[in-house]
């Protein structure tokens, strides 16, 4: 089966009188080769990279020490959408960016789902802000800003679901903040309220 | 028979042509999926691993000629008294997730007690202030883009990490006005319907 038969075949009869030189064997034996072939395959197969990991590009704003506050863009009210990430996976948002020390923001719980998740948010807030500077209340340079502002307790994962909904949804605009202590205080007043623990 | 030996072979020549070792990993880290297909580059890469107990490990690409700068550097800027042999050490090192303190034991080692170091290594200690003194990633960072300005940073972080320790190191980073890096994660398929998910496929109608 795995020999080489180099025998000549057929062809030309020799003559009655012409004897026949006498014939060695050249068959090789080649099992022994083609198993430490498939010993290397496989070997090469378990070792080999051949998918190379991916990355995700991102740039965090520009920050300074010796920023003035003048100099800092300020975002408009109504293009901003604050999300909270907090423990176990939960989202919070709000609209706006919550700037006013006296009117608590309207804090809505939400997740990471497919579907009635945070990127339903996003994509209505989005046509929301298209639909204003269709109507003129906002000019074309005003673009739609996400705030991701991660809790203490919330995870890497998190962070780059949220990231990662920033690209599914093309939102150019977005940042990474830390949280407020007031901010925190949303959250667990909201998660008293709902009889979250 | 022999049509199977020959695509047996065939594909053990591609396989050893193709391929390339899978680099030696400090820890097990899980990395979350996004949808994101930009492909890692093979040179200049400066890897921070992050795993899921918040240990930090430094690793860098085989260029011997910017570990050896980063070597001088690290050696003069903190004063450690490395040898000869240890820089030889350090060209060869995997990864690196001990404090300076504990960098002469480690270089000293065999590769195999190393690794052994490595998984109980306690991690690089970080600070979200960069100039903070216990901050050693800061200067682990400083001194290699030194050595090598065009240096790329990415960071491979186990997605049960929590965000005070990622912190620490987005915020190192800001402290050196890095504002640009890339996050390592897995493909996941672009949800049907969505921005994105229309972008992608225009592109490939338009072609």
């Amino acid at each position: 089966m795995a020999e080489m038969d180099t025998s000549s075949g057929g062809g030309h009869k020799k003559g009655p009188g012409v004897k026949k030189g006498k014939k060695l064997s050249t068959r090789i034996d080649l099992t022994p080769m083609v198993d430490l072939g498939f010993l290397l395959i496989t070997f090469f197969m378990f070792t080999t990279t051949l998918a190379k990991p991916k990355t995700m590009e991102i740039n965090m704003p520009y920050k300074d020490k010796n920023l003035q506050d003048e100099d800092k863009n300020k975002i408009k009210n109504s293009v901003a959408l604050t999300v909270l990430l907090s423990k176990n996976h939960r989202v919070y948002y709000y609209e706006g960016i919550g700037d006013d020390p006296n009117k608590a923001p309207d804090l809505k719980a939400t997740t990471f789902a497919q579907k009635n998740g945070i990127r339903d948010e996003i994509i209505a807030k989005k046509k929301m802000v298209d639909d204003m500077k269709r109507s003129g209340a906002l000019t074309g340079k005003d673009e739609m800003t996400v705030l991701i502002k991660p809790d203490t307790t919330s995870t890497y994962n998190d962070l780059v679901n949220m990231l990662d909904e920033m690209n599914i949804n093309d939102i150019k605009v977005y940042a990474i903040i830390d949280i407020t202590d007031v901010e925190r205080g949303f959250i667990s007043a909201t998660e008293q309220a709902n009889g979250i623990k | 028979m022999t049509a199977m030996c020959d695509v047996a072979f065939l594909l053990l020549t591609f396989f050893m042509l193709a391929t390339k070792f899978k680099p030696q990993e400090p820890v097990v880290v899980k990395t979350p999926s996004s949808i994101s297909s930009i492909i890692l580059p093979d040179k200049n890469v400066m890897l921070l691993t992050l795993d899921a107990k918040g240990r930090i490990f430094f690793s860098i690409d085989n260029n011997a000629k910017m570990r050896d700068a980063l070597f001088e550097y690290i050696n003069s800027d903190k004063g450690l008294n490395l040898t000869e042999t240890e820089k030889k050490s350090f060209d060869l090192v995997p990864s690196i997730g001990v404090p300076f303190s504990q960098l002469k034991a480690y270089l000293d080692a065999t590769p195999d007690q190393q690794k052994d170091m490595g998984e109980k290594a306690p991690g690089i200690p970080a600070d979200t202030a960069a100039e903070a003194p216990n901050n050693e990633l800061a200067v682990w960072i400083r001194n290699a883009r030194n050595s090598n300005p065009q240096l790329r940073i990415c960071i491979k972080a186990d997605g049960d990490a929590s965000y005070p320790d990622i912190q620490k190191i987005i915020k190192t980073l800001e402290g050196w006005k890095i504002f640009k890096f890339n996050l390592i994660t897995n493909l996941k398929a672009i949800p049907t319907g969505t921005a994105a998910y229309k972008d992608a496929n225009a592109g490939v109608t338009s072609k």
